[in-house]
Order: structure tokens, then sequence, then C-alpha cells
């Protein structure tokens, strides 16, 4: 039987829906381990990538994260915590939300650096203050990249949070590693099928979310953008 | 921190090492094979790019744990699933970086090249790929270090890698195996990309020496 054959018939069989441990609990568990870290990346990314991308100081250090921060293997901090802290809150929303904070935080302030220089001066000249420059014109402008980067983190985030169970707490990896645990490949494939699904669902999500927050005139722009 | 324990276990690190770095560099340089004619195409037919682009987008959003899991069926618990799951992942990242570095090429240099009496091959290969090479290497740079790292969850489906030190670390709980785990991934991957800028220094000497951000923006455009 192939993958999709075993995922179907476990994602279609109703027990799985319903009693403890059942689909939708992991699936609202999953999305509470993934929502919280984002969240915390977000309020600490967003800022701080505006701040160095408007002044310029602390660019070399967002530079170097660009890709060292892929070679974190988040697995192994979350098994490191797990061993000091047992399955406490920081457990899992450390590692998670170290890995949430490179890709909004290099977005961010690539989005807000790259802004074109002559808008800048003219959103001075006009006699901005720099809070308005930077709230009506420059945050704006960088939108789409800003975006890409919540993008990014979301979609990692919600595809790491799997791990979570394997240090014993819920969500989708439950059924991944219960599975594995008891050689059974239906909640196997039945769970990373879900996975999937819901991964897609955020890229789509975050379609829908830049149609909607990017202004009108800045729409199939980011080409204009720099392109390495 | 036991450090007895390094030297005590020496040949299983290296061993593990050895896999983990296998399986790691090895799909990113597939992922390289294959993006290279893919990107040309893409990069001349423009046409053709933005329905690949969809799918890479998609691709790439799928978990490698998930990807591993679907790849069982067909291939069991062996490192032909993990060096799969990972090509298709360093594919979505070095592919767009391919098309990117060619499209960068600027107009004039490829006239230049036609009027000097180049035909397309000749121009693809002697002129536009060594331009393109410093945008393709960025993307190569970051396929090999998130493919090194992402290796390591190959241990969860059982295939021998560094994340055998986390997970006996966690059945142990034993910090020093996850210590010595973590500081393997890392250091794997950044000796890893530190050659890569070498060989990107040795190909491209014409380049400043100051290396391109290791970044495939291009792909996660939201516009694209």
């Amino acid at each position: 039987m192939s993958f999709f054959s075993w995922a179907w018939d476990w994602v279609t069989e109703s027990a799985n829906w319903h009693g403890s441990g059942s689909i939708p609990q992991q699936l609202v568990a999953h999305l509470g381990y993934s929502a919280l870290p984002l969240l915390i990346a977000t309020l600490i990314a967003v800022p701080a990538g505006v701040v160095i991308g408007h002044t310029g100081r602390g660019a070399a250090l967002v530079v170097n994260l660009a890709n060292a921060w892929r070679a974190i293997p988040t697995l192994g901090l979350l098994i490191l915590l797990a061993v000091f802290l047992g399955f406490s809150f920081v457990t899992w929303l450390l590692p998670l939300t170290v890995l949430a904070i490179p890709p909004i935080l290099v977005n961010v302030y690539e989005g807000v650096a790259g802004v074109d220089p002559g808008v800048k001066d003219a959103a001075k000249g006009v006699g901005m203050t720099p809070w308005q420059q930077v709230t009506h014109v420059e945050v704006p402008i960088a939108l789409p990249l800003i975006l890409v980067g919540l993008r990014t983190a979301a979609i990692f985030v919600v595809g790491t949070a799997t791990i979570a169970a394997y240090i014993g707490l819920g969500g989708l990896g439950r059924f991944i590693f219960d599975g594995l645990a008891s050689d059974q490949y239906g909640p196997v494939a039945g769970g990373a099928l879900l996975l999937v699904v819901l991964a897609v669902l955020v890229l789509a999500l975050f379609a829908v979310i830049s149609r909607l927050a990017v202004p009108a005139g800045l729409r199939g722009q980011s080409k204009l953008g720099r392109t390495e | 921190m036991i450090w007895s324990w390094i030297p005590q276990n020496w040949s299983l690190i290296w061993n593990l090492t050895w896999e983990n770095a296998k399986l790691g560099v090895l799909p990113a340089l597939y992922g390289l094979v294959i993006s290279l004619p893919l990107g040309i195409v893409c990069a001349r037919w423009r046409w053709f790019y933005p329905p690949v682009l969809t799918v890479v987008n998609v691709l790439y959003v799928i978990p490698s744990l998930a990807l591993f899991i679907a790849l069982i069926p067909a291939f069991g618990l062996t490192d032909t699933t993990v060096i799969i799951a990972l090509t298709v992942f360093s594919l979505c990242i070095i592919l767009p970086n391919v098309v990117a570095g060619l499209r960068a090429v600027p107009a004039p240099v490829r006239q230049a090249a036609t009027a000097m009496g180049y035909g397309g091959l000749r121009r693809l290969v002697t002129v536009e790929l060594p331009l393109a090479i410093p945008v393709i290497m960025a993307g190569l740079r970051v396929g090999v270090v998130s493919s090194i790292s992402l290796a390591s969850l190959g241990q969860l489906i059982g295939v021998s890698s560094l994340g055998y030190l986390f997970i006996d670390g966690l059945q142990r709980s034993f910090p020093t195996e996850i210590y010595v785990g973590l500081v393997l991934v890392i250091v794997l991957a950044l000796v890893c990309d530190l050659i890569l800028v070498g060989v990107r220094r040795t190909l491209t000497p014409w380049e400043p020496r100051r290396e391109r951000q290791a970044r495939p923006v291009p792909a996660r455009r939201l516009a694209a």
C-alpha cells in the first residue's frame, strides 16, 4: 500500500476523530504550540528588524545570522532542554521561538533597509518625523518582505512543532511517534498527511493576507527589490 | 559535561558525523545537479518558470519529517529515504537561485558575447553560468547547511546520523552526549559552508571577496 492509501484510511476512520487524543484535539494542540512561539518571535523580531533596517546599526549581525541559524538542530535543542527542565513550558517554547526569530528578523531588516533612498529622502523632505517615516513609508513598503519572513517562520514552526511530541507533548507529532513506537504505519502516515495539509494551509493563509495587507501600489512590484 | 566520554566513544562519534555529513552533503549536490538544467530551462523560457515555482513553493513547505514518512513505503527506513527528501528540500532552495543568477546577467554582457560570435550554448557555458556562480553558490550554501541540520532528524525514523546522540542522550538523561551532538551538527554545517565559500572564490576570482548573502530571497517573495 502506498503512503496515501495508508494515510487516507487512517484519517477517514471515524474513531480517530472522537475522544481524548483525537485528531481535532491534537490539531488544536499543534496550533497552540505553533502560535505562541510565532507571536513571541514576531514581537521581538519585527521591532528589532525595523530598528536595524532604519538605523543600519547591527546590520552585520543580521547578515551573518541569515545563513547560520539554519545550522541549529532544533531537535537537539529541544532534547537538551527536556533533559534539564523536563516537560516545562520553556522546553518547547524556547527552541521554537529561537527557530522563528531569524527568518522574521532577516526579512524585516532586508525590507526596511532596501527601501529606495529617494523615497526615504522624499519622506524626510515633506517634513515627516522619523516615527512617521518608519510607520508611514518604510514599513508599508517593506511589507511584502516582512510577510515573507513571517510566512517562512510560520511554516518552519508548524513543521518543527511536530517534534515536541517526541519529548512527550501533544500535537500531530503524537500520532507519528506513537505509531513509530508501536510499528503501526497508519497513524504515522495520517499524522504526516495532516501536517502537510496544515503547512499548505499556512501557505494559503499568507497568500490571502498579502493580498489584503499589501498596498495596491506595491503589489507585483517586489521584483524591484534586491534580487539576491 | 563529562569530557572523558568523548575519547571513549570516539569511533561512534566519528561514524555518526560521517553518516550525517553524507546525508547532508549528497542531497545538496543532487539538488544542484537537478537545479542547473531545470534552472537553465526556466531562465530561458520564462513562461515555464511560474508553474515550476509554484510546485517548488509547495514542496518547500512540506516538513522534512513528513516527507521522510511519505517515502518509507517506497524506500524503507534507509539512507535513500532521507537523501531523497532532503534533495527535494535543497532543490527548492537552489533552483530559484539558479534562475535569479542567470537572469541577473546584464543584457550588454550577453549581447557582447553574441557579437563576438558566441552561439547560445557556448555563451551559456562560458559567460552566463560563470557570472551566475556567486548567486548559485549562495543557494547551495543554504542548501548544504539546512540539509546537514535536517539530516539529524533522520534518526527519528531510525536512519543513523548525529541525531542518535540527541535521542540516546535523552533516553539516558546524559547531557554530555547531547552537547556533543549539537556542537558537531553546527560545526559540520559551518565547515561545509566555509568550504563552499572557498570553492566560490576559486571559481570566480574576479568577484569581490566579500560574500554575497547566503540567502535564497527570490523564491520567498510573495509576488513570485
